[in-house]
């Protein structure tokens, strides 16, 4: 996918301008928040087990080679094949070698975020591959050719009219005058067409949101069933994660199944969590001829050992985003790249360079409340903000903002200097306000005024007050406030 | 959290107030209503006079050696005392939560900065969880509603603590609005960067503090103050909007932030 992070303020603009984006995203946290924290407060132990997968992924993150070797082997042992993909194109030549080996004409899809990392479905389609994407929400954005605005719920700044006349569209065979108008119908319909793609397929490909190293299983936390279908129906069944994904064991899985599903969507548990442990056996009734797991680097294990390395702990259930005041102004588009919100504010710029994504980690007000929900406890705010210490290391902000803080931080490190300074800015601002006491317009502040006024100061500033206070009282020899001399040295 | 540190609850003790730099120049007077309230408190309140800026703007833009220098400074000068208090979460949370962090790599300073942290406080929450506050003596004539501020909140854990001095107020009913811990927008240079955005998250807080019914909107911190009474008075509303120390301290005689005479 090819990331437009830099224009994210036009974009960002232009989601404000749109009252369909607005309403779709405006109300998106109000019922997410509410089922989170329900299922939170149902499980006295959240905090404990927060504190859990916090330990168990920086455990893992500390010895990552050694997790996805005893995950390889395991795999190996059951009839599988690893793949190690260090970019992109690695990634998507291992996809396309297994697909044309096997003659694959149609590859269906479970969703799956790494592979839109990938842009795989352009690809495949250029190589004379058909991909099918056969989660409800991946399946409308295919037929509209669109990019998903949220990790989990893909489609979720479509509303339903939109998706009704998609399907008018997109399935001219269908009688267009059939009733679409409620969701169990678009629902029905979305699945009458996938079922042969299902049965068509040669290949299907899915995400993980886990590895385990113990049992070589990769991991699947799904609602609708389609993942399932997926990975079972067509004849090979390949895996697309990233390196970060693996765990160490089954026990530390029940963990993350606690956390999971309560953070992303406020479910206790998620209708189906499918566990994938190489092909099909001796005795098996179903299953795939043929298991892969594409593991793609991408980058991620520049972050071991950095600062920024917390990063890697994500567990992807959107929580932040869900809750980020940000995201919910813009939506998720406006991001330019595969990761929106908080999560894309600190992990793009570790995947595409901070060069291509300046605007994302500075797009936060540091509100914090990413990092309240996070159920493994990223630091989000801190990762966004040593990109920010990076961005103006390397001279990348504005050469009058850089002036400015530089003066001001001049200045404040000179305290009389300074109180001269303030004293004049307050006099100035309270003078400009005049009897209305606020400024309609600012020098430098055109971001602020063009929507709100700017509140006068009252006049004098505060040390000017006092210091009068001061010698008033000593003139009268009354005991007053004391107002240190010399600061701390006394 | 822990609070209250080595001191014990309850006791009198010389505390430093840090004004902050929105308080200094931009309202003066919630400097003195921290001040009434601290010695009603049975504080010794004393003004270190080097004091200027906490480096929290220089922080979340990316100076990170500004940022250095001014904590340096306020470690320095806020030492001596048993407490730092600040009518402000964030420039308070800043000292807390970031100082040890921002100075991580000189454990000279960093230990010098830990030891500031943990006798750093906001003011009502320091009126409260560690004088033990129960009320106040002041009259204020209206219905308040109160906005958690991001740093406060989630940084210092401050939500009871105001609304229950609020509560003592003679005159003063406290509404809830919705969405009371969801961002005003403010976000320091935030504002200003991505003007579009704040000003979508600010208008979102409008039409809560509106439907709440109150007369009064009040904060902890002034850089969320200024943003909301600036949206109020452009949208002509007449939710007059203060920082809670005023009206905990009884001093209310002053126009409203951005209240004028015509």
């Amino acid at each position: 996918m090819q990331p437009s992070c830099s224009s994210f303020k036009q974009q960002a603009a232009q989601a404000l301008r749109d009252p369909k984006l607005q309403g779709a995203f405006g109300k998106l946290g109000d019922g997410l928040q509410a089922r989170r924290a329900a299922a939170v407060g149902q499980l006295p132990e959240f905090e404990a087990l927060r504190e859990d997968a916090r330990r168990i992924k920086r455990r893992v993150m500390s010895d990552l080679d050694t997790w996805l070797e005893q995950f390889e082997q395991k795999v190996l042992g059951q009839g599988g094949h690893i793949h190690w993909a260090s970019t992109a194109d690695d990634a998507r030549e291992a996809i396309l070698a297994i697909c044309q080996r096997v003659g694959a004409k149609t590859v269906t899809k479970g969703k799956s975020m790494v592979t839109e990392e990938l842009g795989l479905n352009d690809y495949l389609v250029d190589q004379g591959i058909t991909p099918v994407e056969t989660d409800l929400g991946e399946y409308i954005l295919q037929l509209r050719r669109e990019a998903p605005s949220h990790i989990v719920m893909p489609a979720v700044h479509l509303a339903q009219d939109d998706i009704e006349r998609t399907f008018v569209e997109s399935h001219p065979q269908l009688p267009p005058d059939r009733d679409l108008s409620t969701a169990e119908s678009l629902v029905a319909e979305a699945r009458q067409e996938l079922r042969e793609h299902f049965f068509k397929a040669d290949v299907g490909i899915t995400g993980a949101n886990f590895m385990i190293a113990e049992t070589g299983s990769t991991v699947i936390v799904t609602n609708e069933g389609n993942g399932d279908l997926t990975q079972t129906l067509a004849r090979v069944h390949v895996v697309v994660t990233t390196i970060e994904r693996v765990i160490p064991t089954l026990e530390d899985l029940s963990t993350f199944l606690r956390l999971l599903p309560r953070s992303a969507t406020g479910q206790e548990a998620t209708a189906y969590v499918t566990l994938s442990s190489g092909p099909k056996r001796e005795g098996d009734m179903h299953g795939p001829e043929e298991f892969h797991v594409v593991v793609l680097d991408n980058g991620r294990s520049e972050l071991l050992g950095s600062e920024n390395q917390d990063i890697l702990n994500c567990i992807r259930c959107g929580a932040c985003m869900n809750h980020c005041p940000v995201y919910g102004a813009v939506g998720g588009h406006a991001y330019g790249w595969v990761y929106p919100g908080p999560l894309g504010a600190a992990l793009t710029p570790a995947l595409i360079g901070v060069e291509k994504s300046a605007a994302l980690p500075n797009a936060s007000t540091f509100c914090g409340q990413c990092v309240a929900v996070c159920p493994v406890k990223i630091p989000l705010t801190d990762i966004m903000r040593r990109w920010r210490v990076r961005e103006h290391g390397k001279k990348m902000t504005s050469p009058l903002a850089r002036a400015g803080l530089s003066a001001w931080a001049w200045l404040a490190s000179r305290p009389a200097l300074y109180r001269k300074f303030t004293g004049l800015a307050a006099w100035g601002m309270a003078l400009c306000g005049g009897r209305r006491r606020r400024l309609s317009r600012m020098p430098l502040a055109g971001g602020w005024t063009r929507y709100r006024d700017f509140p006068a100061p009252e006049g004098e500033t505060f040390h000017a007050q006092l210091a009068q206070l001061k010698k008033r009282a000593a003139k009268t020899g009354a005991e007053g406030l004391r107002h240190e001399q010399g600061g701390a040295h006394e | 959290m822990e609070l209250g540190g080595k001191l014990e609850v309850g006791r009198s003790r010389r505390v430093a107030l840090y004004v902050t730099c929105l308080v200094d120049v931009m309202r003066p007077s919630v400097g003195f209503a921290a001040i009434k309230l601290l010695e009603d408190a049975g504080c010794e309140v004393v003004v270190p006079e080097h004091q200027t800026c906490c480096g929290q703007p220089a922080y979340n833009a990316g100076g990170e050696a500004e940022a250095k220098a001014l904590a340096k400074q306020v470690v320095e000068t806020f030492e001596p005392f048993d407490a730092v208090v600040a009518p402000s979460g964030s420039c308070a949370g800043m000292i807390r939560d970031h100082y040890p962090k921002l100075l991580a790599a000189e454990p000279e300073w960093r230990d010098r900065a830990t030891g500031l942290a943990s006798r750093t406080y906001e003011l009502t929450s320091f009126l409260v969880d560690v004088m033990g506050m129960e009320s106040v003596e002041a009259d204020y004539q209206g219905a308040v509603c109160y906005h958690d501020s991001c740093a406060g909140l989630r940084e210092l854990n401050i939500k009871q603590q105001p609304r229950k001095l609020l509560r003592s107020v003679r005159g003063v009913e406290v509404r809830e609005m919705d969405d009371a811990e969801v961002c005003c927008g403010f976000g320091g240079l935030f504002c200003v960067k991505y003007a579009d955005i704040s000003n979508q998250m600010v208008s979102r807080k409008m039409d809560n503090i509106e439907a709440s019914g109150a007369d009064t909107l009040l904060a902890g911190d002034l850089g969320c103050l200024l943003n909301m009474a600036g949206k109020l008075t452009r949208q002509g509303s007449r939710v007059k909007v203060r920082h809670v120390a005023e009206v905990l301290a009884g001093m209310t005689d002053l126009p409203a932030i951005g209240e004028g005479e015509v």
